[in-house]
This record gives structure tokens, C-alpha cells and sequence, in this order.
């Protein structure tokens, strides 16, 4: 590895800690990042030179808070700054470092890093953008390519969300721990909406930022964090297995490749092995909850040698127990599926046709039901159904999928005509 | 005389590998395993998963404790380990704890899954 993608890995690293120290000191997102900014800049310039301190993240703090302090003086023209020499005599920085990085502290400061991102006036494009830009450090440019804007705009749109964080006042408080509980599960849904949006997004966009294995990463940070939280190992879970499949997910032309009928040796066993594993430490805890069970489900899928193994009987019963945790007419949509494996299709349509009102701008509700509609032979509603699945699709991978299904049909009506 | 070769190395680092960074790494690898192997020197290769995937047993008078995660502490060091071929974690821990009983006082043993194993030419027991 060369010398510069190195320290590049390290400042990546270190960045969620780092960042997390200087904002507790600072208490302004916009001056901690100025502050690592800086830092990463001296390590650039010194580390070669140097060599890499014993402790990068400490180093990163001590010179970051520096950096920081000098800024609040520059500011407020108190007096002159110190001459440069001065400021970077670094030779004993971790020697006298007060900052000692015990355990208790940094966690706090890096869920609080992340939760920061994650204020309930944000939507969730803002929370995620934030996300990347703060926890990750992902380039502005990055981010706005994924999410198909300028980076004129992108930078607006964090600006905008960053004021919104200070109006509301951060969260400075060592949380006692109920709310570091509902901190860590509000992180939690936070990475799953990261983790979606590479997910759901077509190639080009994948490739440009890799919103899914950063999502990875966060969950795993976490997890380190938050070492006995089963949630965080079923969210760990959840996430490898979805990415298990990416090769399989897509054909050549980017086209969308359904679950049943990927190649399933292209899924990536490690990344399942992995999460079984993590599943199996949850499952000591007897303590169930939303991405546990949906880890299950997905697990189970991971297991089946071929898509006619599929139990489709225990994820029926699996995502009835997360109706019962978590009710929302998106679970018994994913329950229909299973039931229309199960009862057939018919049965599966009585169970999402009262949700019909509540998803009907949901693309998954079209498309899963014109697909029962079509196993019925009711192809004039399923052409219906289609039509809208199409107009709400979010990707042209998505649409693709659909015109598929409408051009099926169009041959198998002009058939029936015929 | 047999040595173990221990493998350290920034758990963070390695997983933002690339899948291509990860093969070419493992081949390379696999390159100098086979000298080896082919002088009949090589024994067991293992890689661990990561170390959010470990399950800590720390010995205790009585019954043992079960924590997630790594072994963190400094005051011991690493002195040997088994290897088994089983089904669940709960298996791991049940083996574990008979070794702690079979050998109490202190310290702790790490139960941490494999992620690539190749068992390696047969080699002298000692």
C-alpha cells in the first residue's frame, strides 16, 4: 500500500472518533470539522516525514483541538496567533495527552456523532447525506452524484440541515441509559436508511458511492461500540446478507434479477457465514426484535440451496412475529409473498388488499400485485396495477422490471386475442 | 519444531478492502502457502472473521461469564488454541466451559468463527 492511501485509511478510520472528541469540546458541528479538516492536513504534511504516530486518533484530537482553538481566537480577534513553529511542535503530543481515550468517553461521543445526523425534522435524504458527510466523510461531490443532484445543491442541502441541528441545540448531555438505548435505535434505523439507498439505487449510482458497505462499516463500528446489543448484531446481519447478493442482484444490462431466480453462487458466503454467525450470538440474548427477525428471514433465504428449498412456512411465521413487534402494512406486504408461496396467490391478495389505501403510492404494493393479479389470469387488472407500479418507480432498473412484466402481458393478451 | 504464525493487522483496513484487493492479497498468499506445502511444512491456515462476530468466555470462580465481543484485556497473553467443528455458538461455549472447569483460575478463552480454513498437509504431533 502506498504511503499516502495509508494515511488516508487511517484518517478514515480515526474520523468517527475524532470527529465525536471535537464536537464534544466544540459543541458546533461546523468548527469540529474545520478542526479535523485541519488535523488531516498536518498529518498529510507530517506523518510522512515523521512516521505515524502510536495513536492516530489521539494525535487527530490534540491537533484538531488546537486547530479549533486557534480558529475561536482568529474569530474573536482576541490576540495574535502563536507563531507557527509553536503550534506545530508536535513531537510529544500523545506523551502529555490529556485527552486519555477510555472506553466509556469516546462511545458516547461517537453515537452521539452519529445521532446528531439523525434529528426527527430531518428527512430522511438529509439524514443520510449528513451521515455520510459527517460519520463518513464522504465528499459533498460523492453524495450529491449518488442522490443525482449538483454539488451546488448537495452543499445547500447539508448547510441547511446543519442549521437546522444547531437551532435545535445538540444533545451534549452523557445520556443516561434509556436515552442511549433510544440514541443507539434511532443510529440504528438511521444506517438501515444509508444501507436502502445504495441498495435500492441502479448501478452507476452504486458504483459511485458505496452507500452499503459504508453502512457495513457504521453497523460494525457500532457493534464494537455497543458490543452485547442484539439489535446491532441483527442489523450487522441484516445488512451482510442483502449485500451477499449484490452480484446476483443485477444481469449484465443492469437489468433487476429477482431473489428466486439469481444465481445463487454468486452470492458471497463469507458475508452469509458471517451473519449466521452474528444471528446465532443475538439469538443468546432471547431478546428478539425488528432486525433480528428480519435477519432470520433473510438468513433463511441465504440458506436454501436453491429457491424451491425456500421455508417459506418459517418466514411466513417470522414476519408475523414482526407484524406483532412492529405493525405496518409494508411487513404484511413482505408476509404476502410468502403466503402467496404458501396458499397461492389468491389467498395472498385478500391479505394486501386492505392495504391498498395506505401503500398506493408504494411501488412494492403494485408490483406484487399485479404479479398475483397475473398468476390469476387477471391480466386487465394486472395491466392496471403495472402501470402504476411503473409511474412509482424509484430507479430505471426498477421500471425496467415492470415494463418486463407489461410487455408479458401484452403477449400473452394478444395471444388470448389471437 | 512446529511455530505459529499470527496474523495482525487493522480488522478496520482489511475490511474496506475491495473484493479484487482481497483476492490479489489471498492469492499471494495462497503463492508462498504452497512452497510450503509442497516441502510438506505447511499445517492448518485460518483466517478469523472479524472481531464483532467473537464470543468471550472470562473465567470465573464458579460459573464461568459469557460477554460479546473480543478478548480485550492486556494482562494476558495469547498462549494456544483449539479448533472444533461444530454447529452453533451455544456448542462453542458448552466446549469452552468444559475446558474452564478442566482448567480454572484466570483468564479467558475467545470463541471467534473462521472465515477461510484449509487444513493443511498432516504434520507431527509433539
Amino acid at each position: 500500500m502506498s504511503e499516502l492511501a495509508w494515511i488516508d485509511l487511517a484518517l478514515s478510520s480515526a474520523r468517527p472518533q475524532a470527529m465525536g472528541a471535537l464536537l464534544r469540546y466544540f459543541r458546533d458541528l461546523d468548527l469540529a470539522e474545520e478542526a479535523f479538516q485541519e488535523a488531516c492536513l498536518r498529518a498529510v504534511k507530517t506523518w510522512p516525514d515523521k512516521g505515524p504516530p502510536r495513536d492516530a486518533v489521539a494525535w487527530l484530537i490534540f491537533v484538531g483541538r488546537n486547530s479549533g482553538i486557534d480558529h475561536l481566537r482568529k474569530r474573536a480577534r482576541q490576540q495574535p496567533l502563536p507563531p507557527e513553529e509553536m503550534l506545530s511542535d508536535l513531537d510529544d503530543v500523545e506523551g502529555d495527552l490529556a485527552e486519555r481515550l477510555d472506553g466509556s468517553h469516546y462511545r458516547d461521543d461517537i453515537l452521539r456523532l452519529m445521532f446528531v445526523c439523525c434529528h426527527p425534522d430531518l428527512p430522511a435524504t438529509q439524514q443520510i447525506a449528513l451521515a455520510l458527510r459527517i460519520v463518513s466523510g464522504l465528499s459533498v461531490r460523492q453524495i450529491g452524484r449518488a442522490f443525482l443532484v449538483s454539488e451546488a445543491a448537495m452543499e445547500q442541502r447539508i448547510t441547511r440541515a446543519k442549521a437546522k441541528i444547531a437551532a435545535a441545540g445538540l444533545p451534549f448531555e452523557t445520556p443516561d441509559a434509556v436515552s442511549r438505548a433510544e440514541r443507539l435505535g434511532v443510529v440504528a434505523a438511521m444506517i438501515y436508511l444509508v444501507f436502502n439507498e445504495g441498495y435500492s439505487a441502479g448501478e452507476p449510482q452504486r458504483a459511485e458511492a458505496p452507500f452499503c458497505a459504508e453502512a457495513i462499516r457504521l453497523a460494525r463500528l457500532l457493534l464494537r461500540l455497543f458490543p452485547s446489543e442484539p439489535e446491532i448484531m441483527g442489523l450487522t446481519a441484516l445488512l451482510l446478507l442483502q449485500h451477499s447478493r449484490l452480484q446476483a442482484r443485477f444481469d449484465a444490462d443492469g437489468q433487476i434479477v429477482l431473489l428466486e431466480d439469481q444465481d445463487r453462487s454468486l452470492w458471497d458466503q463469507r458475508m452469509i457465514r458471517e451473519a449466521l454467525a452474528l444471528i446465532d450470538k443475538a439469538l443468546r440474548h432471547r431478546a428478539p426484535g425488528p432486525y433480528q427477525i428480519q435477519a432470520a428471514i433473510a438468513a433463511l433465504h441465504a440458506r436454501a440451496p436453491q429457491a424451491e428449498e425456500t421455508d417459506w412456512a418459517e418466514i411466513d411465521l417470522l414476519y408475523q412475529s414482526l407484524e406483532r413487534l412492529q405493525p405496518s402494512p409494508v411487513v404484511t406486504l413482505n408476509r404476502a409473498v410468502a403466503v402467496s408461496r404458501l396458499q397461492g396467490p389468491e389467498a395472498a391478495l385478500a391479505l394486501i388488499e386492505p392495504l391498498a389505501e395506505r401503500l398506493s403510492g408504494y411501488f412494492y404494493f403494485h408490483g406484487l400485485k399485479g404479479g398475483l393479479l397475473k398468476q390469476l389470469g387477471r391480466a386487465r387488472e394486472a395491466h392496471t396495477a403495472f402501470e402504476r407500479a411503473i409511474t412509482l418507480a424509484t430507479s430505471p432498473a426498477e421500471a425496467a422490471h415492470i415494463r418486463q412484466h407489461l410487455d408479458s402481458l401484452a403477449r400473452d393478451m394478444a395471444a388470448d386475442a389471437g | 519444531m512446529l511455530y505459529a504464525v499470527l496474523c495482525y493487522n487493522s480488522e478496520e483496513a482489511v475490511a474496506a478492502w475491495s473484493r479484487e484487493e482481497e483476492d490479489k492479497v489471498m492469492s499471494d498468499l495462497a503463492a508462498v502457502e504452497k512452497k510450503y506445502a509442497a516441502a510438506g511444512k505447511l499445517g492448518p491456515v485460518a483466517r478469523l472473521m472479524p472481531t464483532t462476530a467473537a464470543t468471550t468466555l472470562r473465567k470465573a470462580a464458579g460459573d464461568s461469564l459469557v460477554i460479546d465481543g473480543p478478548f480485550a484485556e492486556t494482562k494476558e497473553q495469547f498462549l494456544g488454541f483449539f479448533l472444533i467443528d461444530i454447529e452453533t455458538l451455544d456448542e462453542a461455549i458448552v466446549f469452552a466451559k468444559e475446558l474452564a472447569v478442566a482448567n480454572p483460575g484466570v483468564g479467558a478463552y475467545e470463541i471467534r468463527p473462521l472465515r477461510v480454513f484449509k487444513p493443511g498437509g498432516p504434520l507431527e504431533p509433539m
